[in-house]
Order: C-alpha cells, then sequence, then structure tokens
C-alpha cells in the first residue's frame, strides 16, 4: 500500500470518531484557541489613546520588564501563590493521611466533612475572613478578651498574610483530595515488609509512604498554584494596597487604564510564568521518582 | 497497622477542621443576628434578613441571570461531555490527544485568563456583551469536569451490553437510546448537577463577561462595599449554602448510582 492509500485508510477510520468529538473541538478552538492567539496579538500592538497601533512590537513586555511597579507585581503574585501552594500541601498531607490511614470505615463522611465548608459562594468565603482577621474582628476580639493583646493585632488582614491566609483556606479541599487519592494507592503490604526489615516508622514514611504518594502531592501543587496565581477577588478583599497581585493590574489595564494591549501583554506573561513553573513541579517529580528507584 | 491515630496527629486534624469550618460558622450567626453591623458580639435572634431579601428587585434579576446561565451551560457541557467520553472510549482517530488536551486546556488556564481573552475577542468583534458571553466562558470552564465524569461512566460501561443490542437487531441510534443512555444517566445528572454548581458560583470570568445585566456573584460583589446590605447578603450566603448541601447529596446519591449500573452490579433499587 502507498503512503498515500494509507493516509486516506487513516482518514476514513477517523471519522466516526471525529464526526463526535467535531462539536467540542470545534468550541475549543474557536473560543479558546483563537481569542488566545488574539491576546498574543493585541499583546504585541499599541494603545494611542482611542485608537489601536496594529504595527508589531515588543515594547508592551519591555514596559513590564523595566517597570519596577510591574515586576514587583508579578514577584509578589508569583512568591503568594508559592507560599499558598507550600502551606496548603503542607497541611494537607497530614489532613488526607489521618483519612487514608485512621479513617477506618468513615472515610467517604470524612471526606464530605472536609467538602462542606467549601459549598458557599467562593466571594462570601473570603469576605468572611476579612470579619475574622479585621480589627474588630474574632481573633482580635477573641485574644483581647484573653487578655493576650492590648491593642489589636493589624498585621493580620489588608496585607499579603492575610491574601494568603485565605487562599490557604480556599484551596483546601483541592490539595487533600488528590493526596487522599495518592495515599489510598499505597500498597499497605510494602510498608510492613518495610516493618518487618526493620525499618522504623519514620524511615517507612520517608522511603515507601512519600515516594508512592509524590504524583498526588505534585498534582495537588498545581491545582493549587495555577488558579491562585492569577487570583483577583482575594488581594482585592484582604490584601489592602500591600496584598494587591497581578490579577488585579490585568483588569485596572483592561478598565479605567484603557490600555488593553498592555493588559494583554501582563496575562501572556503571567501565564508564561505559570507553564514555567508548572513544568519546573513536573520536572522535580520525575528526578525524584528516578531517584527513588 | 494501629487503628489509633497517634494523639500528635488527631489534635491537629482537629485543629484544621476548626481553621477549614471558621469561615462558615460565621454565616448563619450573622445571617440571623439582630443587627446591621457585622461584628461582635451578637445582638440578638431575627428573620428579617431573609424577608428583606424577598424584596431585592435587582437580586432577584440577578439570580434569574444566573439561573439562566447556570442550566444553559451545564447542559451544554454535558453534551460536550458525551461527545467526547464517547470518542474518547470506542473511537482512534487522527489528533486524539491534542483535541482532548485543547478541551481540558482550561483546566489548567487561570480564569481570568479565559475573561480576558474573550473579552477581547468581543471588543475586537464589536458585540456588545450579555449572558452568552458568561455562557460560552462558563462552558469552557465546566466542560472538563464534565468529561472527567462522563468518561469515567463510558469507560466503566460493559461493552457486551452493547454488542449484544446489535446482534439482537437494534439499530445505532436505537442502542444509544436504549441501551447506553440509560447505563450512563447517572453520570449525566452528575455532570449537569456539577456544572450547575461551578457556574452559579462562578465570579471572575462573570465580571469581565458581563454587561449590564449582573450574575448573582457579580451583584453580591458590588453589594459588598456598603455595609448596610452586608446582613441581607451573609442571608443569601446561607441559602446558597444550604441549597449547595442539598445538591452535593443528590450529586453523591447519583453517582452512586453510576457506580453501581455501569459496573455491572444491580443496585438495591433494580434488584
Amino acid at each position: 500500500m502507498t503512503a498515500s492509500r494509507k493516509l486516506l485508510l487513516k482518514i476514513k477510520n477517523s471519522l466516526p470518531g471525529w464526526r463526535l468529538i467535531g462539536g467540542p473541538f470545534l468550541f475549543g478552538f474557536l473560543l479558546l484557541l483563537t481569542p488566545l492567539f488574539l491576546m498574543v496579538a493585541l499583546s504585541l500592538w499599541t494603545q494611542n489613546y482611542l485608537d489601536l497601533d496594529r504595527t508589531i512590537t515588543l515594547n508592551n513586555y519591555r514596559e513590564i520588564w523595566s517597570h519596577p511597579v510591574y515586576t514587583f507585581l508579578i514577584k509578589r503574585s508569583v512568591l503568594i501563590s508559592l507560599s499558598v501552594t507550600l502551606i496548603t500541601v503542607l497541611l494537607a498531607f497530614p489532613m488526607a493521611y489521618f483519612i487514608s490511614f485512621y479513617g477506618g470505615k468513615r472515610k467517604a463522611l470524612w471526606l464530605f466533612l472536609i467538602t462542606i465548608p467549601f459549598w458557599t459562594s467562593y466571594l462570601l468565603r473570603i469576605f468572611l475572613w476579612k470579619i475574622i482577621l479585621g480589627y474588630n474582628g474574632v481573633v482580635n476580639s477573641g485574644l483581647q478578651s484573653l487578655n493576650l493583646i492590648e491593642e489589636p493585632l493589624s498585621f493580620i488582614l489588608y496585607n499579603a498574610n492575610a491574601v494568603v491566609i485565605a487562599l490557604a483556606h480556599a484551596w483546601a479541599p483541592f490539595a487533600i483530595l488528590p493526596i487522599f487519592v495518592a495515599l489510598e494507592r499505597v500498597d499497605r503490604t510494602m510498608l510492613e515488609a518495610a516493618k518487618d526489615l526493620g525499618d522504623n516508622a519514620i524511615r517507612r514514611f520517608i522511603r515507601v509512604t512519600l515516594p508512592l504518594s509524590m504524583p498526588g502531592i505534585i498534582s495537588a501543587a498545581l491545582i493549587v498554584f495555577i488558579p491562585t496565581i492569577g487570583d483577583y477577588v482575594t488581594p482585592r478583599l484582604v490584601g489592602g494596597t500591600d496584598g494587591l497581585m497581578v490579577a488585579n493590574m490585568i483588569q485596572v489595564q483592561f478598565a479605567k487604564a484603557n490600555n488593553a494591549p498592555l493588559g494583554a501583554a501582563l496575562a501572556i506573561t503571567s501565564l508564561m510564568i505559570v507553564v514555567i513553573i508548572a513544568l519546573a513541579f513536573l520536572f522535580f517529580n520525575r528526578r525524584y521518582l528516578r531517584r527513588q528507584v | 497497622m494501629k487503628s489509633k491515630a497517634p494523639i500528635a496527629l488527631f489534635s491537629f486534624v482537629v485543629t484544621y477542621l476548626i481553621f477549614l469550618y471558621a469561615p462558615i460558622i460565621l454565616l448563619p450567626l450573622f445571617a440571623f443576628n439582630d443587627s446591621s453591623i457585622i461584628s461582635f458580639p451578637l445582638s440578638g435572634f431575627t428573620s428579617k434578613w431573609f424577608v428583606g431579601l424577598w424584596y431585592e428587585e435587582t437580586m432577584h434579576r440577578a439570580l434569574k441571570n444566573s439561573l439562566i446561565i447556570a442550566v444553559v451551560s451545564s447542559v451544554i457541557s454535558t453534551i460536550f461531555g458525551i461527545l467526547t467520553a464517547r470518542a474518547l472510549a470506542r473511537h482512534q482517530y487522527i489528533g486524539k490527544k491534542p483535541i482532548f488536551g485543547l478541551i481540558m486546556a482550561p483546566l489548567f488556564l487561570p480564569e481570568i485568563i479565559i475573561g480576558v481573552s474573550l473579552l477581547i475577542v468581543m471588543i475586537q468583534i464589536g458585540l456588545t456583551l450579555n449572558i452568552w458571553t458568561v455562557i460560552i466562558g462558563h462552558v469552557l470552564i465546566i466542560t472538563p469536569f464534565s468529561v472527567s465524569i462522563l468518561a469515567a461512566a463510558f469507560n466503566n460501561m460493559d461493552r457486551s451490553l452493547e454488542e449484544a443490542s446489535l446482534d439482537l437487531g437494534e439499530t445505532r441510534f436505537g442502542t444509544f437510546r436504549r441501551v447506553i443512555l440509560p447505563l450512563v444517566t447517572p453520570g449525566i445528572i452528575s455532570s449537569l448537577l456539577i456544572g450547575f454548581t461551578i457556574s452559579l458560583d462562578e465570579f471572575v470570568i462573570a465580571f469581565f463577561l458581563t454587561g449590564i445585566e449582573p450574575t448573582l456573584p457579580v451583584y453580591i460583589w458590588a453589594q459588598l462595599r456598603f455595609p448596610s446590605k452586608l446582613p441581607g447578603i451573609m442571608a443569601l450566603g446561607f441559602i446558597l449554602l444550604v441549597l449547595s448541601l442539598v445538591l452535593l447529596a443528590l450529586f453523591e446519591f447519583f453517582r452512586r448510582r453510576s457506580e453501581a449500573l455501569t459496573s455491572g452490579k444491580p443496585s438495591s433499587e433494580h434488584q
């Protein structure tokens, strides 16, 4: 059979599959991929007051990397969302471990218990942290009535700390669930084998449980990291001026500042950073797993 | 394995649970608190904030918009989910992996990127923003969830049932309607429910793409600036929580049915 006949046959065999997937594919192509390309194009154009100058230039990117306002916001966003990822995963692991190893017959109930707080409006959940952390909030009035502090603490609201706390809360179940799933797959007989061969509890954890649950930890980290870096709501509600992040600046460029091309360039830059850091996570995961074998 | 957790682990779990429940516990407290200021100490019980919601015309319009958007986007996403899951489970075609990647991509994109890129298209084409632009954005982010749920349902399905139906003279369409569809119905319902909940709560995309007609989260966002509106918003939040939990319970019920049906084991209701 010649190459072209082979190709024809392949296309013919593809038809039934294409007929099914054609709709969803076209939708994604027209309304996701095309807009993303248009965003790249827009980021290479320039806004001249009311008109758009369509000559291709990297000026928007140059402006982002030369202005401390933008680099500072981007750095802060990365730092905040990496801290959120680290804290969330560190807190989620023992919880997932507890459910998987000590949950007994009530595992489903425990998982349900964890997800209940997350079934109300995202906006309100974040807003309620304002009430907890505020000047006259729950934490301050509680500490004051216990006579632990005299003046209300002011370093817990309207700054990056508050953003980290609120986000570490909002994304908790998204970290607990994948780690739990990975821990469920850990073969319990391996742990017994390690025990029989003389490993103590800590060594068993480091040499068996941790490596086997690493894929879950990495997916938890990605699930938390990717959306938090682009979060708009949390910095606006509890971040004050010291906690604003890149998404807020993107919105400003599209609205008040009327500089959509710069906004698009900021969005593309953040997207690139997300992709690079996500690939780094995956790379370290692979290296780590290879070293274990 | 020991069956009792070490004290340290157990106390961590309890503390963490308190952290997880901290905001949500405030919701009913302030929704029923007889004071227009959201702070402690609480001053007494009232249900007037719930009654007040009844007369909030703007809220009703926002709720109506949100419900329309949530129903339409979850239905479209579920149809896309069925088509994609079926193609993945039963067919080989050129471009299978990249097409799948494109459909699942919104899962790996910050929502603001999707909102902004669609906004750019709308501005460039010169279309005005309305409910449909929000629906497009929501379909993009819900479809990956529908695909994951339905792929599980289609993959677990026993292929021989389908073949038996064809052998016994059913047409392809008849087989789909009378054999496949009933088996994946619980999966379809859970996909609809999860899509509905995601859409109802989604803020950023709606914030960018809604025109003059706000959705419920966009309405809530606007109200958060006015201290006098806050108790009403707390009441609304409490209602949303209760409704979501009812939906969640339904979701769990259908997911279990789906598992029982597609794995071939008869569920108790079908014996």
